[in-house]
């Protein structure tokens, strides 16, 4: 039940998209310039590019995905539509299950676009496992959008959501940000050091896992403030 | 007290009783018999009328969704912009698709919020229309409102709350509007 409904606010989310396609045009702008920028300021030797690489497409999807999530609850504003969502016999924790679900799937189309450009720009070779990378950018995203998420529908209420909402998310994701990095390094260059990709991977697990339970227990008492 | 009254907020004190059922942990199922009809209109924009009241249609599970949505619509005579967004609707058609999605569900009680701002003529009976007929489906129609000739008209009670405590209770039988309006006028402290 709670899952159907989450699904519900997920497609009305992207059908909304689909129609105004403001959210994802603004993901990919910002993620497509965060390249560019890089690639000049930069030079293309491959040490650089090594050491700097991973922290540059992190630096993209979290600041595009900030931009998703700032309009995550924007659109529920107009018309009281948050309202409409309350007033309808689903719990709340189906809206966050919805929103999140939302977050997410821009975030990694905005990633399925955005890396090949970065890998072309930088003409870099990934020499680790694909399969890996794969999994640690779904974690790394999985975790920016679930507190993304409680923490948007905890801005929203505010006059200067947009400008709150990054202020309070970064210092709460700093350590999957951390780890998604540090992960994606190792990977990228292929160091062969497991014990410690294995570590940055479990980081990455509890806190996707912690913060994937606690909504569920604390957004009713958020969407009250 | 609306907002109380639609279960979007707990009481501080007292007991809300909603069809013979305490409000509390019924809620969800309490929520589906309810309809609300406010100032705001609770629809997305950049949504088709069909689309807006095929996703409330979800949420409140309504059967034969479809056929329902058109039966509605063409109760408040928006048949015809069936797929057109709702931002190119008027603020009376707009108000007409929010009662549509208010009645989607065939709520027992029907929750109204000043429904009248920014009504055109026509909108005005439209609604009036849709509240005549879901009263004499025996449903519960509780409408804020400061329009005495069309509250008096619609209703058989009328109260009038004063810092969110009735001051005044009576049957609307035999009520003019200008007698109602030195009525209020006593109550709410405002002179003869």
């Amino acid at each position: 039940m709670l899952l159907r409904q989450g699904w519900h606010i997920f497609q009305k989310d992207l059908l909304l998209e689909w129609h105004s396609k403001q959210v994802i045009s603004s993901m990919l702008t910002f993620s497509v310039l965060v390249v560019v920028v890089f690639a000049f300021a930069f030079p293309p030797s491959r040490g650089i590019t090594e050491a700097v690489f991973p922290g540059m497409i992190w630096v993209a999807f979290t600041f595009a995905g900030v931009l998703g999530l700032n309009r995550a609850f924007v659109s529920e504003k107009h018309q009281d539509c948050l309202m409409g969502l309350l007033l309808a016999p689903c719990d709340p924790v189906s809206i966050y299950i919805g929103k999140t679900l939302g977050t997410f799937f821009l975030m990694v189309v905005m990633e399925i676009i955005s890396l090949p450009l970065f890998l072309v720009f930088f003409d870099y070779r990934i020499v680790g496992s694909v399969g890996l990378l794969v999994l640690i950018i779904f974690l790394g995203t999985l975790g920016f959008a679930t507190v993304g998420t409680l923490l948007g529908a905890l801005a929203a209420n505010t006059r200067s959501s947009e400008i709150l909402l990054p202020l309070i998310l970064f210092p709460i994701v700093v350590p999957i940000l951390i780890a998604s990095v540090k992960a994606t390094g190792l990977i990228l260059t292929g160091s062969g050091q497991v014990e410690q990709l294995v570590t940055w991977i479990r980081l990455l697990v509890v806190y996707d896992l912690i913060f994937l339970i606690a909504p569920l227990l604390l957004f009713e008492y958020v969407l009250e403030v | 007290m609306l907002k109380i009254l639609s279960l979007l907020i707990k009481p501080s004190s007292g007991k809300l009783l909603i069809d013979g059922a305490a409000a509390g942990d019924l809620n969800r199922k309490i929520k589906g018999k309810i309809g609300v009809i406010s100032h705001n209109t609770f629809l997305y924009d950049n949504l088709s009328a069909y689309e807006n009241l095929q996703f409330y249609g979800k949420l409140y599970q309504v059967a034969h969704l479809k056929s329902r949505i058109q039966e509605v619509l063409s109760q408040v005579g928006l048949n015809y912009v069936l797929h057109d967004p709702v931002r190119t609707f008027s603020r009376g058609m707009q108000q007409r698709l929010s009662i549509a999605r208010a009645i989607l569900h065939e709520p027992a009680i029907l929750f109204l919020d000043e429904p009248y701002t920014g009504l055109d003529q026509n909108a005005i009976e439209i609604l009036n229309s849709v509240l005549t007929r879901l009263t004499d489906s025996n449903r519960t129609i509780f409408m804020v409102t400061h329009n005495y000739e069309q509250g008096l008209e619609l209703s058989n009670r009328v109260l009038i709350l004063v810092k969110g405590r009735i001051a005044y209770a009576t049957k609307t039988e035999g009520i003019t509007s200008e007698g109602f309006k030195k009525l209020y006028r006593q109550h709410v402290g405002g002179g003869q």
